[in-house]
């Protein structure tokens, strides 16, 4: 409601719906207190001594809740993902805009967009079904650290592309014509003129598709191998926090429970200051 | 230089083909190992030996109900923020900023931390148990935000103009919304209602936690029961010998997906892949 509104006369129906969709909004930020308040009160017990949580053993028959080795696994799989998607999603983006025939181009981007559709649980079966045997005729046991590397790539790179994608078109729409009057070839003004121009606004996106990494669930465990340890190489089988809690939720009970309950709470605080940071960096460009 | 342009197009085309093998070899591999199983005595019958073999009847079933009530839990929620945001707020204001932070927190939360959430409040507290009703609540929570974001898109995109028509014509804020701003604004709601849909259909982890895996047909809302993406779920990794169900499960659930995709396209000017 700008200052320019046109003001509408009072009717009481209005007032009911002013009140009724307040209500309404009032809804979301009441869920999102609630979660907070839920997580935190489940896991309060464990949060008190928060030394412990930091070690490296998870037993929970023994009373040994660690969670280090598990937040380490969620950590290096989504700091893999963008290592693996950030690169693929710019350079072919690049191509699609630049180098692609336009018919391949739009059949490309076509099948970006299914890629977006596809529910994570069909990307893990698929894990677990062609990439899993496929690395594991390279490196045993192929259940590792790289498969859900690459399963989470596959999954946040759609989501990258449109973004860089457009990002892409607008910077070489303000300065490539400069650029390229200037005399300088093209794939030089796309390296040192594009994407620099392009990175500090493709931030926010990166930093909330690592949320996203971070807080997948079924892709993950259907391929990491699940077993708790820190990995000695990429390799390696890994358990995610998201994973641990899948996996015992369904038997887990008293302090082990609150330990599952922490390691969401623990998630859903990364996945907030992720957010937060996303949206100063979006901010202030 | 045009030889050199002409060699990195090769190897940019490369790396594209080589990306693109990824979602191609899934789809063959989803058609491939399912559709010999796929007829209509899958679609309806009862899953037999925890669903290596018989169909996916009660599971499909499921899947509606859980997607239904979450709809029917999130459209009335969702259209009411969306019009509180888009009418009844000043964009300058603090609630505003409020609301827009706590919407892309909301937006931000992990599904399985909603999974956690689910069970805790619905499951436990209020003593449903595992049941549908606990899992189409929980994920009403989960797609809020998404269906809020596109319909407020939707509304912000009526012409400020119509407004300014119908405050000279001395209509009311009411009549205003119901003769106006709703139908002008239907398709880009429908869009967002489909994406929402979709995206609940996805989900796992959240199932897994609130409306329990029991594979009987349900009978209430306060059954346990068990959706597509869990079912995939349960009979590839927990099944021996569950693949090829799996693999026809998750061609099901990926035809819905796409059908969806689709819809939505058609409906909405926004691409599918803004969902998040």
């Amino acid at each position: 409601m700008s200052s320019s509104t046109p003001l509408f006369l009072r009717h009481s129906a209005d007032r009911l719906l002013r009140a009724a969709s307040l209500l309404c909004a009032l809804a979301a930020a009441v869920i999102l207190l609630l979660i907070l308040l839920f997580l935190t009160q489940a896991s309060w017990p464990l949060l008190q001594s928060p030394g412990d949580l930091l070690g490296a053993v998870w037993q929970p028959s023994k009373g040994l809740y660690g969670l280090q080795a598990m937040l380490g696994a969620s950590l290096l799989s989504s700091l893999l993902a963008l290592v693996l998607a950030v690169p693929c999603g710019l350079l072919v983006s690049i191509w699609l805009i630049f180098y692609a025939p336009a018919t391949v181009a739009r059949a490309y981007t076509g099948l970006v967009g299914l890629m977006a559709s596809i529910p994570s649980v069909v990307y893990g079966l698929w894990g677990l079904v062609v990439l899993v045997p496929l690395l594991n005729a390279w490196v045993a046991p192929g259940a590792s650290l790289l498969a859900a590397g690459i399963v989470l790539a596959l999954m946040i790179l759609p989501l990258l592309m449109v973004q860089a994608d457009a990002l892409l078109r607008e910077s070489a729409r303000r300065h490539l014509p400069a650029a390229l009057c200037l005399g300088v070839s093209r794939w030089a003004a796309i390296r040192r003129v594009l994407l620099p121009a392009l990175w500090p606004r493709l931030w926010p996106s990166i930093l909330l598709q690592l949320g996203r990494a971070l807080g997948e669930t079924m892709a993950v465990l259907m391929v990491a191998g699940n077993v708790v340890q820190w990995p000695g190489s990429i390799f390696d089988p890994v358990r995610t926090l998201t994973a641990n809690i899948a996996l015992e939720m369904s038997y887990a009970s008293g302090p082990h429970l609150q330990a599952l309950y922490l390691s969401g709470w623990l998630l859903l605080v990364l996945a907030l200051l992720l957010m937060g940071l996303a949206r100063l960096f979006g901010s202030r460009t | 230089m045009s030889r050199l342009e002409h060699w990195r197009g090769l190897a940019l085309a490369l790396l594209a083909l080589l990306v693109a093998l990824a979602p191609l070899s899934l789809l063959l591999t989803v058609f491939g190992d399912g559709v010999a199983l796929l007829d209509w005595a899958f679609l309806s019958g009862t899953p037999e030996q925890a669903g290596r073999s018989g169909g996916i009847g009660p599971i499909i079933l499921s899947t509606a109900a859980v997607l239904l009530l979450c709809l029917a839990i999130a459209v009335p929620l969702g259209l009411g923020t969306a019009l509180f945001l888009v009418e009844q707020l000043r964009p300058d204001g603090r609630l505003n900023l409020g609301l827009q932070w706590a919407l892309d927190g909301l937006g931000a939360v992990p599904s399985v931390v909603f999974g956690l959430f689910g069970h805790r409040v619905f499951v436990v507290e209020l003593g449903w148990g595992y049941s549908l009703l606990a899992g189409g609540c929980t994920l009403a929570c989960m797609v809020l935000p998404l269906f809020i974001r596109g319909c407020e898109q939707a509304l912000r995109d009526c012409p400020h103009s119509y407004r300014q028509a119908a405050a000279g014509l001395a209509i009311s804020r009411f009549g205003y919304l119901r003769r106006i701003l709703l139908p002008f604004a239907a398709p880009g709601i429908a869009a967002a209602l489909v994406l929402s849909a979709g995206r609940a259909l996805a989900e796992t982890a959240v199932l897994l936690f609130t409306a329990g895996y029991v594979m009987r047909w349900p009978e209430s809302v306060f059954d346990s029961g068990r959706t597509l993406a869990v079912h995939i779920y349960d009979l590839a990794m927990n099944v021996s010998g569950g693949s090829p169900a799996s693999a026809a499960t998750a061609l099901v659930l990926l035809g819905f997906a796409l059908l969806i995709q689709l819809l939505a396209w058609r409906l909405g000017r926004r691409p599918a892949a803004f969902a998040r």
